[in-house]
């Protein structure tokens, strides 16, 4: 007998493997053109290829997610220390929220792509714009959600650390932080998200050192690879997918006492 | 018997209308707690017993008046009162014992010692055993424990309770007290206890405070000379209560005009003749 985790997972994998059976079929028959979609087996091949010989030769794939990995989290690492603090002092602190608020709600719907010519401006094409764009795509949901988070906060809570002697320091980190902290790990859920999401379409503008995945797919685009677009593409995914899994482990952790 | 609480002639509007007037809900309230002694505040439900509390505690400040304690002026929260209240306050993200050694951690006590300190009064309450739960796993009765095992570690000179029993069952809620006299026997902490149960003031305290209705003055004030443990159906308690409630009865048909709320009587309405004793009602 199969355990129930071991079933679950496989149930998962059914459908994925009957579409990329599906694709291959389709394919095959002729009914999608190759050359727009490549089937299952080319993309195989186009990643190999990728891992292998490296594209351009000799930047190999592995290169290339380690520098978009480094400036995801760079770009994460920066809006974590920037928003959460300012998110529990906006949090505790009415006047700051109404003095911050119209800044955040003018800046938050602008993409961070719209970004770009400024970045490019003030920072030259390279890691630092990159980094720069994650950094504010990053900013606003972990800001956002902190400040809920300390909001949910109950008062009596706050109160009874207060009587209980709590200085400001203990109270922002042994009750605020805490109190917010499902709150902010939703938000870093979603900045990951949309970080991983500012990083290929920056890496497309271009970045300095030849590494990356965006600047991997823009690449493979040149040279008419559609194969290795696809598994480009896929490995975006996969690591999206991955990272994701790794912060919800992290939250089940963290928040065990929930 | 030295006096460790006082309460002098707090005032306090509740500040909704916009020309500043509001309503008042506390008429000047004065009394006194003498030290180690357990004073229960009991009064009709919405007359601001919490108000009071806050105030004590030094959550909210008073419109007019004062409270002290020792030789202090109460003018924001301090370490001195603990406050307890009926819904729990434990961080649920720690667990039992580092939620008691929250107040020692906050006075920079050295972990080994603050443990030991807060294990002791985990065992105070009876609550030994159950260190690293954390809140959710824990009942409400437990919680409370908690609470009073957390405010007395700091080892405060008053502690004031908000009806801290009144969301538990009759069983537990018996219990707890008699854990809560059983402690204060040991640290001789002065207590405030609110409560709108004349049971639980009549068993807990030594003096009951009984509040009159809105706005909120003392109405009276009776000393409980009954030697503990107290027999909670004894003709002493019996004789205690039925004054303290006919005493209640008599401010719930009080207020009623002055809320300005006619109850229209419902021919054969029973329920509301019930709540309001004809005769008496009409006697007025």
């Amino acid at each position: 007998m199969v355990s129930r985790r071991r079933w679950h997972f496989l149930l998962q994998l059914a459908p994925l493997v009957a579409v990329a059976l599906l694709w291959e079929a389709l394919s095959a028959a002729g009914i999608v053109p190759e050359n727009r979609l490549p089937p299952p087996t080319h993309v195989l091949g186009g990643f190999a290829e990728l891992v292998t010989r490296g594209l351009p030769p000799g930047s190999h794939l592995l290169g290339h997610c380690a520098a978009s990995l480094r400036r995801v989290l760079a770009g994460v690492a920066a809006a974590l220390v920037v928003g959460i603090p300012l998110g529990l002092l906006m949090g505790r602190s009415t006047r700051l929220r109404t003095l911050v608020n119209p800044f955040v709600e003018i800046l938050r719907p602008i993409p961070p792509l719209a970004w770009v010519p400024l970045a490019i401006l003030w920072l030259g094409i390279g890691d630092s714009s990159a980094v720069f764009l994650i950094f504010l795509g990053a900013f606003f949901p972990i800001l956002l959600n902190t400040v809920a988070g300390v909001l949910s906060i109950e008062r009596g809570l706050v109160e009874a650390a207060v009587i209980l002697g709590a200085s400001k320091r203990d109270l922002f980190v042994k009750v605020l932080a805490p109190g917010a902290l499902p709150a902010t790990i939703t938000g870093v859920r979603i900045a990951v998200g949309v970080g991983w999401m500012t990083l290929v379409a920056a890496e497309f503008t271009g970045v300095k050192s030849g590494y990356g995945l965006g600047y991997m797919i823009m690449t493979a685009r040149d040279i008419q690879r559609a194969d290795q677009i696809v598994a480009g593409m896929l490995v975006i995914g996969l690591i999206g997918f991955a990272m994701d899994a790794l912060i919800r482990a992290a939250e089940r952790r963290l928040l065990r006492w929930r | 018997m030295s006096v460790d609480l006082r309460v002098e002639g707090v005032e306090k509007r509740f500040h909704g209308a916009a020309d500043g007037t509001g309503r008042v809900i506390l008429g000047g309230v004065s009394f006194a707690a003498p030290a180690g002694g357990i004073v229960c505040v009991l009064g009709p439900s919405g007359c601001g017993k919490t108000t009071l509390l806050r105030i004590i505690a030094g959550l909210e400040t008073p419109d007019r008046g004062r409270v002290a304690v020792g030789d202090r002026l109460v003018n924001g929260p301090m370490r001195e009162i603990g406050y307890i209240t009926q819904e729990t306050t434990l961080l649920p993200w720690r667990t039992v014992l580092s939620n008691v050694e929250l107040g020692l951690e906050f006075a920079g006590v050295p972990p080994e010692q603050r443990r030991a300190t807060a294990r002791r009064h985990l065992e105070f309450v009876e609550l030994a055993g159950f260190d690293d739960y954390h809140p959710k796993q824990i009942s409400g009765g437990m919680k409370q424990k908690v609470a009073l095992a957390r405010s007395l570690a700091v080892e405060p000179r008053v502690l004031l309770l908000d009806e801290p029993f009144a969301a538990l069952d009759a069983q537990t809620r018996n219990a707890l007290q008699e854990v809560l006299l059983h402690v204060l026997e040991r640290t001789r902490t002065t207590v405030v206890f609110v409560t709108h149960n004349v049971d639980e003031a009549v068993f807990l305290g030594d003096i009951v405070v009984c509040m009159t209705a809105q706005p909120t003055r003392v109405g009276t004030s009776v000393e409980v000379r009954v030697p503990r443990p107290r027999d909670r159906t004894g003709p002493e308690l019996n004789a205690l209560r039925k004054e303290l409630l006919a005493f209640l009865t008599e401010q719930r048909l009080a207020s009623r005009p002055a809320r300005g709320e006619p109850e229209p009587q419902l021919p054969g309405s029973a329920v509301a003749s019930a709540e309001k004793p004809p005769e008496k009602a009409r006697a007025r």
